[in-house]
């Protein structure tokens, strides 16, 4: 059942703002309250907010299931990947091997007051990012689920 | 031969490699549905195989500790946390080990079988998934040596074992029975969380062998003993907390129900990992030995009476499961009684308690091939009422011969694996108290009456016009039977070697709490 | 006293979901009574961890000494996520008992008894 065109517009308006802030969430994970599971649970929302929005025949031309299912299993992977990938260099499983390294969010924190290095911490934000994915997915995936089932009972 | 990197990170390759295939499934099914089968099959083998790498090491080397995310392996604790440990830490002992020998063996046998008995269904992907998400639960809940991370294993363990108990929707009383088990094994769950919480408040710490250390045996432990207790023996499907086993045994696929026993015996686990390794003397054990007892006996003889006039094949066997899960119960329950009494240990307390985990080895492998073999006949001939087989001996010659070996270890005939763990059983427990082993004596009695009838009911008589063209069980599903009925009667055979080089210390394992905590507090 | 409030708070939350669990008929009611029995057993957890007037446990330039443990609030963010897993799987149960069934109502759910 479709909504008025306000409320439709309305959701495809914020659904972008919603996708930033809860990537925003996500990617600063380390810094602020937050991090995967919260920030993947607010983009989350902004596909259930398009779900209510429209009507179950539009969703199906919109989101696909698809797509959510391989980010589902892709961000649990890139979590396992990163621990499993300390022990390719010869340390413990999820060792924070990237942490003061140089590399990618291998720089030392700052000390003293400060915004917030965005590109500290290690190992701790490539996990964040791929909980974020997984539970986008997994949540996302999650209602269409329900929606599917319930709408095939109603025709 | 072997590279040391596997060696040296089995404990956590043991878990990483079931949840990396288990994420991967999706990806190779989409390829195709051979490829999907070698891929989930093998990650199952390479897992059973470093299950075992790991428990020969443990039984040879003694208890490994495996430290996530330090800077080296066995760093439990930094030279700068003030001497807890911080980390989440794998303690693998040889009780740890037998099980994830256990959890490796049938897990094999298993996905062997579901090879060819799940191949007509859909979402088999998804079924590979979630059982390969069940065997990371088993292992990290016998391997973890940490309370909080025991229960998220517990929980991995409970969702993905509530789906595939659901798994097959059309009826819908598979979800009923998924839906009863998940509502019980949630609020367990939280119960234990309670636990946890309360461990935690007290103590400070997480790790069981910290808060060993430190156990004052105050009201507040008692209390979170109680809810451990209540939250895990529901869990293991003894008796007071048993109606979800009947139901969930009987309306999973077969190959669920095998590895469901094998996940109900991990809670066991965890009940006798609290009981020994993290209360041991501190507590009044005379009167928690007891109740162990209590609960055992009540198992044996209400399983049993419950399962004489079932007529669902997999319902009787659900029953008689619970009635064997009593027998674990009472003989490490006599061992839990006269803890702390060193003379009554070495007379009979040590013997009941090999006894007890000897029989959780055998019954992982006996109660298995008894549900494979029922979901065999079921894939077959598509019903599970009793009153409506017959004759089935003639076309299922193999299957039958796999349902003797498995009727008879469970009566406790020898030459086969039950016996050898019952009459360990009985000896101890006569020794304690004549009136538990002659009512575990009448209990196996009734067993062998049940199975005889169902035996009967089953294969026996003229073949049924209906039946007259029942094929044999395809080939994968009868090695997977055979590779358990192959271990039974191996350990029918050879009992004493099996017991002294597994079970002894095993059993020493739990009774030496000391031993757990230097090995994970180095020498304290 | 007054500190044990939340405990005494959490035992008659842990009660009222318990309570909701056990004489409530409705499947979706009963989810609820988990979902208040979790939030009990959180709010449990995050009071074993609190400290008066503690701070956030950040280092860098901290304003003061006294801070909150940090390992209750991740062992509640751990339980919070298993039990959106719970949940979501629960109401998946409810929908399909729904469509098999027609009902909700546990005493009418008695297929497997016969």
């Amino acid at each position: 059942m479709r909504m008025s065109k306000i409320v439709r517009t309305s959701a495809d308006l914020l659904y972008p703002f919603i996708l930033i802030f809860g990537l925003y969430v996500v990617l600063h994970g380390h810094l602020t309250p937050g991090g995967g599971f919260q920030g993947g649970a607010v983009i989350a929302t902004s596909v259930v907010l398009v779900i209510v929005a429209w009507s179950y025949e539009d969703i199906l031309a919109m989101l696909r299931k698809v797509v959510y299912k391989a980010q589902e299993s892709a961000g649990l992977i890139l979590f396992i990947g990163t621990g499993a990938a300390a022990l390719l260099i010869g340390f413990p499983f999820f060792y924070n091997f990237l942490a003061n390294s140089g590399l990618l969010f291998g720089m030392p924190a700052p000390p003293g007051p400060n915004p917030g290095e965005l590109n500290t911490a290690g190992v701790i934000p490539v996990m964040n990012i791929a909980v974020g994915i997984e539970v986008w997915g997994g949540l996302a995936i999650i209602v269409l689920c329900m929606l599917s089932s319930l709408a095939r009972e109603r025709t | 031969m072997i590279p040391g990197f596997i060696t040296q990170n089995s404990p956590a390759l043991l878990i990483m490699v079931p949840l990396i295939a288990a994420f991967l499934c999706p990806f190779i099914g989409k390829i195709s549905a051979a490829a999907r089968n070698i891929w989930a099959v093998g990650a199952m083998a390479l897992t059973s195989a470093i299950a075992f790498l790991l428990a020969f090491d443990v039984y040879s080397a003694g208890t490994r500790v495996y430290v996530f995310g330090a800077s080296a392996i066995n760093l439990a604790v930094p030279l700068d946390s003030g001497g807890i440990p911080i980390r989440i830490i794998f303690t693998v002992d040889a009780m740890s080990a037998l099980m994830q020998i256990i959890a490796a063996t049938v897990g094999f046998a298993v996905i062997l079988y579901s090879v060819s008995s799940e191949r007509s269904h859909s979402g088999i992907e998804s079924y590979y998934t979630l059982y390969l998400l069940m065997i990371a639960g088993v292992m990290g809940m016998v391997s973890t040596g940490d309370l909080f991370n025991f229960f998220v294993f517990l929980e991995i363990l409970s969702i993905s074992s509530a789906a595939l108990i659901a798994y097959r929707i059309d009826k819908g009383t598979a979800v009923e029975a998924a839906l009863k088990y998940f509502v019980l094994s949630t609020i367990g769950a939280m119960v234990i969380l309670i636990a946890i919480g309360i461990y935690y408040g007290e103590y400070n710490a997480l790790n069981i062998a910290v808060i060993a250390s430190r156990m004052q045996f105050t009201l507040l432990d008692q209390i979170a003993l109680v809810l451990v207790m209540a939250a895990l023996a529901m869990k293991c499907g003894s008796v007071p907390m048993h109606f979800w086993t009947p139901d969930a045994y009987s309306m999973a696929p077969a190959s669920i129900t095998a590895m469901l026993v094998v996940a109900s015996q991990a809670s066991l686990y965890g009940l006798f990992r609290v009981l020994f390794t993290l209360y041991n003397v501190t507590m009044n054990a005379a009167t928690v030995g007891w109740i162990i007892i209590t609960l055992g006996v009540l198992s044996m003889v209400i399983g049993v009476t419950m399962a004489i006039p079932q007529k669902d094949v997999k319902r009787l066997m659900a029953y008689h499961a619970v009635s064997q899960t009593g027998y674990m119960l009472l003989g490490v329950g006599v061992g839990l009684a006269v803890l702390g009494n060193q003379s009554l240990m070495d007379a009979f307390g040590y013997m009941a308690m090999e006894g007890g985990i000897f029989h959780i080895v055998n019954h992982a492998m006996y109660k298995g091939l008894l549900f494979l073999t029922a979901g065999a006949i079921f894939l077959r001939i598509g019903t599970r009422n009793l009153n409506k087989m017959g004759g089935l001996g003639h076309n299922m010659k193999y299957t039958m011969i796999f349902f003797i070996i498995g009727a008879l270890a469970i009566a406790g005939i020898p030459p086969f694996n039950g016996f050898a763990s019952k009459l360990m059983i009985y000896e101890s427990v006569f020794a304690f108290n004549p009136i538990l082993s002659i009512i575990a004596m009448v209990v196996s009695i009734l067993t062998l009456a049940s199975f005889v009838k169902v035996f009967h009911s089953i294969f026996m008589g003229p073949k049924l016009p209906e039946y007259e063209n029942v094929k044999e069980a395809p080939a994968p599903m009868l090695i997977g039977m055979a590779i358990l009925a192959c271990i039974v009667i191996a350990f029918g055979l050879f009992p004493q070697q099996v017991v002294d080089t597994l079970i002894v210390p095993a059993a020493h394992a739990l009774v030496n709490q000391g031993a757990y905590i230097s090995a994970v507090l180095g020498g304290a | 006293m007054l500190w044990n409030i939340p405990f005494i708070a959490m035992v008659a939350i842990t009660l009222i979901g318990l309570a909701i669990v056990l004489f409530k008929r409705n499947l979706i009611k009963i989810f609820l009574g988990i979902n208040i029995f979790e939030a009990a057993v959180n709010l449990f957890l995050i009071t074993l961890g609190y400290r008066e007037g503690g701070i956030a446990p950040i280092y860098t330039n901290a304003p003061s000494q006294e801070m909150v443990m940090a390992t209750p609030q991740a062992l509640t963010l751990t339980s919070i996520v298993i039990g959106v897993a719970t949940s979501a799987l629960l109401l998946s149960f409810a929908i399909i008992i729904w469509k098999k069934y027609g009902t909700i109502e546990t005493d009418k759910i008695r297929r497997l008894k016969e």
